[in-house]
């Protein structure tokens, strides 16, 4: 559905963030992207989005398909209606508006006809704390309610292919738990999704594919479950020790490995 | 008391009309966040233009008023696109001086298509006056209000209802989410001038018909509706109207009242929109109807 090839981008013509990233995301999986801070996940998403020139970024190699059709330098408007859809990291709500009236935004590609007041039924029955706070600002709402309402927000767009950008992102782990079945329900309702998180645990736990990023290269990637048994994986990025205490000589070597692996 | 209700009524007229500059104000500060000072240089060009169209070509008023505020939207649509758009993602202080730029640049092209004389847009509301009790008030009065009254509740409809006026609220909150919803913010930035070019260009018209006459100071009349949106909430459609006709109630007033009182000079009336605006601050920081940031801590 989505085909990433060799991938590179600039930002303000100096500072070279992606270096050749490559990666499918199957119709109807889930593709967990995986890395550390400034391991260029969320410039991956941008330069998918087309939302990489509001950061003065550009993508110098490489292209973007999506369902066999180039969309790199696409206008962000039309990769919308083609039916990708973004949750932006950090949640962004529209502070000052309504619920409502964020779900309203979120349609604006599909006007107000019977689709949307279907997809707006659908959110409202996937989110019943928003029913509730119809008319409240959305700055007001909890960080778990905001990040509700962006995947609503995002799901009145009728997406075909939902990018998530680490919606786990300073919530407590019940409402983790709840972000990610909703997730699944989502995927489960026919929807690829493309789930960008630290919180490696909580994306592999419903990947079918995962790709491990590090300082803008894909240094690993394979089956989710595969992922979850690998080595490096569990030490890096599940917090998984292997059996005795770690002096600093493995510390070492570790960071050598991890330094090669990349 | 009559006289006082009388002359409050005249302010009230005066104040629509400072009420529609404002408006314009608002719909590109609330959009771009962005404040406008070439709104007098729309005001003065939406003035004029209905001037050659009523008064040199002869078209029946409505016409021209029409037509005015067709080239208004189209003045401010170039405008954005032409001088601000290159601006996007500078400090807005750069784009707010670029707009100084452009009233002195709009300025200059009345002047050389019209000069300096002043001119006379004639009575196209009429002359007429409605006595009800013990005071009187003119029918184009009751037009600026009127208009004033409509714009104020088509702004208020097209923010609240329509699509598009959420979206315009949407890309002023945060453009780059907004994009992420396919919400182009070039176009809603272009919508948002050509809007406040057409309201200035309305405004225009009540300015100089009537007893207002038709000269390139009319310009200068948005510097007093500028104390109007501050005190009415840089943001609020419905703060600017108050504003506006706050501004105008207190300057019929203080020029009727103060005359008496000649140590304040014989002009303070000018000066009372301002006293008024610090007034308010004062209480008020983000005006009578301004947001404030809505933060969760």
């Amino acid at each position: 559905m989505l085909r990433v090839r060799n991938l590179e981008v600039v930002y303000g013509g100096v500072a070279l963030v992606l270096r050749g990233i490559s990666l499918d995301v199957p119709t109807g999986g889930v593709a967990a992207v995986l890395g550390a801070n400034g391991a260029g996940k969320t410039t991956l998403l941008r330069a998918i989005t087309g939302l990489l020139g509001v950061h003065r970024g550009a993508i110098t190699k490489g292209t973007v398909e999506f369902d066999g059709k180039r969309i790199d330098g696409m206008e962000p408007a039309n990769i919308v209606r083609m039916g990708m859809s973004q949750v932006m990291e950090g949640r962004r709500t529209f502070a000052e508006l309504t619920v409502d009236e964020n779900l309203r935004a979120g349609a604006y590609t599909k006007g107000s006809g019977p689709e949307t007041k279907a997809n707006f039924e659908k959110v409202m029955d996937l989110f019943p704390v928003l029913a509730k706070r119809r008319k409240s600002v959305a700055g007001y709402l909890s960080g778990g309610e905001q990040q509700m309402l962006v995947i609503g927000r995002a799901l009145m767009q009728s997406p075909r292919l939902l990018l998530l950008d680490e919606p786990s992102l300073g919530l407590a782990p019940l409402v983790v738990e709840q972000i990610r079945d909703i997730i699944v329900g989502v995927n489960e309702a026919g929807t690829s999704v493309v789930l960008v998180e630290q919180n490696a645990t909580m994306a592999l736990s419903i990947a079918t594919v995962g790709y491990v990023l590090e300082t803008g290269r894909v240094v690993k990637d394979g089956p989710a479950e595969k992922l979850r048994d690998d080595a490096d994986i569990r030490e890096f990025y599940l917090g998984i020790a292997g059996e005795g205490r770690r002096s600093f000589r493995d510390i070492k070597s570790y960071r050598r490995r991890k330094r090669w692996s990349a | 008391m009559s006289d006082f209700l009388q002359v409050t009524v005249q302010g009230i007229a005066a104040g629509s009309k400072y009420a529609l500059v404002a408006l314009g104000f608002v719909v590109i500060f609330k959009a771009t966040g962005v404040i406008n000072f070439a709104q007098g240089g729309f005001v003065l060009f939406g003035a004029y233009l209905a001037y050659n169209v009523g008064t040199t070509w002869g078209l029946p008023f409505v016409f021209a008023v029409v037509l005015a505020m067709v080239g208004g939207a189209i003045i401010g649509a170039t405008v954005e696109r032409v001088a601000l758009r290159p601006m996007i993602g500078q400090p807005p202080f750069a784009a707010i001086m670029i707009t100084i730029g452009v009233l002195f640049v709009l300025e200059q092209i009345v002047t050389s298509i019209w000069g300096f004389d002043t001119l006379n847009l004639g009575d196209p509301w009429g002359n007429d006056r409605i006595a009800a009790g013990d005071v009187t008030i003119a029918v184009r009065n009751l037009w600026s209000v009127g208009l004033a009254g409509a714009a104020l509740l088509a702004f208020f409809l097209f923010f609240r209802y329509s699509n598009t006026g959420v979206a315009m609220r949407a890309t002023a909150l945060d453009p780059e989410a907004a994009l992420a919803q396919g919400i182009s913010p070039g176009r809603v930035y272009t919508l948002a001038w050509a809007v406040s070019g057409a309201v200035a260009a309305l405004a225009g018209v009540t300015l100089a018909s009537g007893s207002g006459q038709l000269s390139p100071g009319i310009g200068y009349v948005a510097l007093a509706a500028f104390p109007a949106i501050i005190l009415g909430g840089l943001d609020s459609p419905a703060g600017a109207v108050l504003g506006g006709l706050l501004i105008g109630v207190s300057q019929a007033l203080t020029a009727r009242y103060l005359a008496d009182w000649s140590w304040l000079g014989t002009n303070f009336h000018t000066v009372m929109p301002y006293v008024l605006m610090v007034l308010i601050l004062l209480v008020r920081p983000y005006g009578l109807f301004g947001t404030r940031e809505v933060q969760r801590v």
